[in-house]
């Protein structure tokens, strides 16, 4: 989200889901759009079939939605910048380019342009992999649409390069004037129900809520008068992915996790345990005695979604109504009570009588949450930002200018991925997801059937690695990188490419995280998920 | 020359704009015209000729769905000759396979014998599955239709019941294509087709292949758009009747979409889950996770006391222990380090006020700014 923050001044997703329909060219890059975000891909896939919009893929692997397609550009792991930026240098070279939308809305764009100069379509394909003319083809078909989306997913953010990508990709749509339109937009898709909303609600270490910085002074003031404390922190904390090495040197003693399981999702996990045990005191706060959870001092025990009240904020900042359906079981409470009766019994007395309360609390101090009330958002949702009850929500974002003004051009140049295949790891790996899982499987691995359809981990390969390594088809194997090893079972597909593997990282029992590189993006302190070294051996 | 142009229902008139159906241009006007076949936002197919009105001047009875209003036509919803039509659609329906609610007499001497092995395979000799949520039965009712005029139609093809979510019973399927239109139209996975011809015809997913081995990625939209018995969620037949469960609409828990569900509660147990039709941002459409991943709400290995540490294992404790326990170490750790030796890992799985509240427990209580979440993981 940073790098949307820099170039725009907000990091949410531009337009709505029912936009995206609206458009005449529709780029889809890294996100496994079918498999992760089945219900909004209909939407993708509607507006292709029935419309007759175009849809361009740019994605290492063949996945599903790039059977709907009218151009698949494959490039190699981790070379988006390059691709992005080739696309722009023909945009430019063409005359394609939304010349009064750059004059007018931007900063930065002759910089921009001499960095591009080299991104000629030959050099672009010597990087990333992709055929010259098929840079040409999607550069001109993205910049012939006059109402243009860009779709992008973990598949551009999991990369030491991932604000990188993502400015990029905000590059190409301001050039493009794509944005402030119906049907246009950067639009990042969140994989969390509530990933926007923890964002929005200062579950950030630079930010309170709604996006205001922890260093700025009126901000502290305004947070100091309405939690009535002073001598609030003034100094950024620590990322999730700063917190693990933090606790390995020592200098963070206790951690409070709610309901996050780091001990499967976190990567280079062998490392993460190491971090995590040696913390001198670990409180969870799950539905599960998840893996996370059984390394902890103590495991509070709280309510799941369908048993408590309140908002969640979906990827298109539409602020929606979560209702109780039936009971918790046994003592479970909700987690805002649990953390009200720790802070209680610290010394500040926090108490509310219902969600509501508490969220016309935070309405109160979080100005695009400012005219949001449980009346408003009953039927429908709200789109932030909506600063007065009387504010209709902002479906699409950056109409006539942006919230600082005009856009930042970045100059941006290719680096590699932090690792490297070599003679001893040659193959490159990325990890995702499969669609009948979600995340670490806490969830999904409680109901039979989703376990029947995607019963565990494996291996997916392209015909031509099996052949080169001399496996078959659900033969189990080895996959060892520099961190860690895993066991599982070869899935030739026709979506894996030569010379790079996939793996899920739902399963515990050979997580995919184990593999994985910690190397952060410097910016964002993401890590590099998508891209690792490997090498497979047959399992003796 | 602008002039708006009218279209006469039942003699009032009705502006409408280019294109709108007779039985669009009806529904935004509260008037009740029957349908089957139809399933909003895909394309009319007109199969079920339930939804037949009279239109002035025109010589056979037209479907309202398939139909544009033009300028001046006068339409007739429930004219004597259109009920007239309509109950002979019904009983047709009724006709076409295994249709044994109280709309038709259910004697076993009615049944063929396939049938009646397909109703023990599944214990089903009795009732329909669907019995009282039903579309077909709700029409026979209201238009008091038995189902005894025409012989019924033998069932070709056996029940499909080997994959984990849904029940394809090919006996009670009135060949609608409402679940062609929900798959190919609205999910656009393209997984299910008509087959087959005439007499023979038969809803068949990559070939006639079972579901799980075909493209079908269990999102259930046809089980949603099935007016009738044929495509059941499997935990829910025989299982759950409809009026007996309460709907709790609400919002989605997995990814980020934010679909809009109703929980279907049964003695405190959600039991099934559909989409709410007609709302943002899913419209009633739900991924195979939304629809069928709701088991782990009532999983026997959900937490239900706290645990605290004792001699290395995790025991069972009482939450005034616990939560006394976690206020007095924090604060021994924040007093002995400082604020800022303590994190807190909020989530992107529970709910705005609770972030908010984690964010003000880091903040105002630790007074630390060392909060995040896996936004980046």
């Amino acid at each position: 989200m940073a790098g949307l923050a820099a170039a725009f001044g907000s990091g949410a997703m531009t337009n709505t889901i029912a936009d995206i329909g609206e458009a005449d060219v529709i780029l889809i890059t890294g996100s496994n759009t079918t498999e992760n975000h089945p219900v909004l891909s209909t939407v993708v896939k509607r507006a292709v079939k029935n419309k007759g919009a175009k849809l361009i893929v740019v994605d290492p692997r063949k996945i599903k939605i790039a059977g709907f397609a009218h151009q698949y550009l494959r490039p190699n792991l981790g070379s988006d910048v390059a691709w992005i930026n080739g696309l722009m240098h023909v945009i430019i070279k063409e005359d394609l380019y939304d010349k009064a939308f750059v004059e007018e809305r931007t900063v930065d764009f002759s910089s921009m342009k001499e960095i591009l100069e080299k991104y000629t379509p030959k050099y672009t394909e010597e990087v990333t992999g992709i055929p010259a003319q098929q840079i040409i083809d999607a550069a001109r078909m993205y910049a012939g649409a006059e109402r243009g989306s860009i779709l992008y997913c973990m598949g551009i953010t999991q990369h030491t390069t991932g604000t990188d990508n993502v400015k990029s990709l905000a590059n190409l749509a301001m050039l493009c004037g794509n944005l402030g339109i119906r049907g246009g937009g950067v639009n990042p898709l969140r994989g969390q129900n509530n990933v926007q909303g923890a964002c929005d609600m200062g579950g950030l270490p630079n930010v309170f809520t709604g996006y205001q910085p922890v260093n700025n002074e009126d901000a502290i003031k305004k947070m100091e008068t309405a939690w009535g404390v002073t001598d609030l922190n003034k100094k950024v904390g620590l990322k999730v992915t700063e917190m693990l090495p933090k606790a390995h040197d020592g200098e963070l003693k206790a951690l409070y996790i709610i309901g996050e399981n780091p001990m499967v999702s976190d990567p280079d996990l062998n490392h993460a345990e190491d971090c995590l045990s040696r913390l001198e005191f670990m409180v969870v706060q799950d539905i599960f005695l998840t893996e996370t959870a059984k390394m902890a001092d103590v495991v509070l025990p709280s309510r799941c979604f369908a048993e408590k009240e309140g908002t969640f904020s979906n990827t298109e900042r539409r602020v929606q109504r979560v209702r109780k359906a039936v009971n918790p079981p046994g003592g479970a409470k909700d987690d805002w009570k649990i953390t009200c009766e720790i802070g209680t019994r610290m010394g500040y007395a926090m108490a509310y009588t219902d969600s509501e309360a508490i969220f016309n609390e935070l309405a109160k101090v979080t100005p695009s949450y400012g005219g949001i009330t449980y009346d408003r958002i009953e039927e429908e949702g709200l789109h932030w930002p909506c600063p007065t009850t009387d504010h209709p929500g902002t479906p699409v974002l950056h109409i006539g200018k942006f919230p600082i003004g005009r856009g930042n051009f970045h100059s941006i140049d290719y680096i590699p991925p932090a690792e490297q295949v070599d003679d001893e790891y040659p193959l490159y790996l990325t990890t995702g997801r499969v669609i009948y899982h979600y995340h670490t499987g806490t969830m999904t691995m409680k109901t039979d059937g989703l376990n029947e359809q995607a019963p565990g981990c494996f291996v997916e390969i392209s015909a031509g690695d099996v052949a080169k390594y001399n496996l078959y088809d659900g033969e189990a194997v080895i996959v060892s990188s520099r961190r860690g090893l895993l066991k599982a079972e070869i899935k030739v597909s026709s979506k894996a490419v030569d010379g790079s593997i996939f793996i899920p990282f739902h399963f515990a029992r050979a997580a995919a995280n184990k593999l994985t590189n910690a190397a952060l993006d410097p910016v964002s302190g993401i890590p590099e998920y998508k891209v690792c070294a490997v090498k497979i051996e047959k399992a003796a | 020359m602008d002039k708006q142009q009218l279209v006469v229902i039942n003699g009032n008139e009705y502006p409408f704009s280019p294109g709108e159906t007779i039985l669009e241009v009806a529904r935004r006007n509260s008037i009740e015209i029957p349908t089957l076949c139809h399933l909003k936002g895909t394309t009319p197919t007109g199969a079920c000729r339930v939804c037949v009105v009279e239109v002035e001047g025109a010589r056979t009875l037209l479907a309202s769905c398939a139909t544009p209003a033009a300028n001046n036509m006068i339409v007739k919803t429930e004219s004597p000759r259109v009920v007239t039509s309509r109950k002979l659609a019904i009983e047709l329906l009724l006709s076409s396979g295994n249709h044994n609610c109280a709309a038709r007499a259910s004697e076993g001497k009615d049944w063929t014998e396939f049938q009646l092995n397909v109703g023990k395979d599944d214990d089903s000799e009795e009732l329909c599955p669907v019995w009282g949520n039903c579309e077909l039965q709700n029409l026979a009712y209201k238009y008091q239709v038995k189902g005894e005029k025409f012989p019924i139609t033998e069932t070709k093809y056996p029940m499909e019941t080997v994959n984990p979510f849904i029940v394809r019973d090919f006996s009670r399927c009135i060949l609608c294509g409402r679940c062609v239109q929900a798959c190919n139209e609205v999910q656009v996975n393209n997984a299910i087709s008509f087959g087959n011809r005439g007499a023979a015809t038969k809803i068949v997913a990559s070939g006639d292949r079972p579901l799980k081995d075909s493209d079908c990625v269990f999102c259930g939209e046809c089980v949603q758009a099935c007016p009738v018995g044929a495509l059941v969620e499997k935990d829910t037949r025989y299982r759950v009747r409809h009026w007996e469960t309460e709907k709790v609409r609400t919002t989605c828990s997995y990814c980020g979409v934010g679909c809009q569900l109703e929980l279907h509660v049964q003695d405190d147990k959600i039991v099934k889950v559909t989409g709410v039709e007609d709302a943002k941002p899913n419209y009633g459409s739900l991924c195979v996770k939304g629809r069928f991943g709701f088991n782990f709400v009532s999983s026997p290995e959900r937490l239900t006391k706290p645990l605290i540490r004792k001699n290395g294992e995790l025991q069972e404790s009482e939450w005034e222990e616990a939560l006394d326990l976690v206020a007095k170490n924090l604060k021994d750790i924040k007093m002995e380090h400082g604020a800022d030796s303590i994190g807190v890992l909020t989530s992107a799985r529970i709910t705005n006020e609770e972030n908010y509240i984690a964010n003000k427990f880091a903040r105002a209580v630790i007074k630390t700014n060392n909060i995040d979440h896996c936004a980046r993981l």
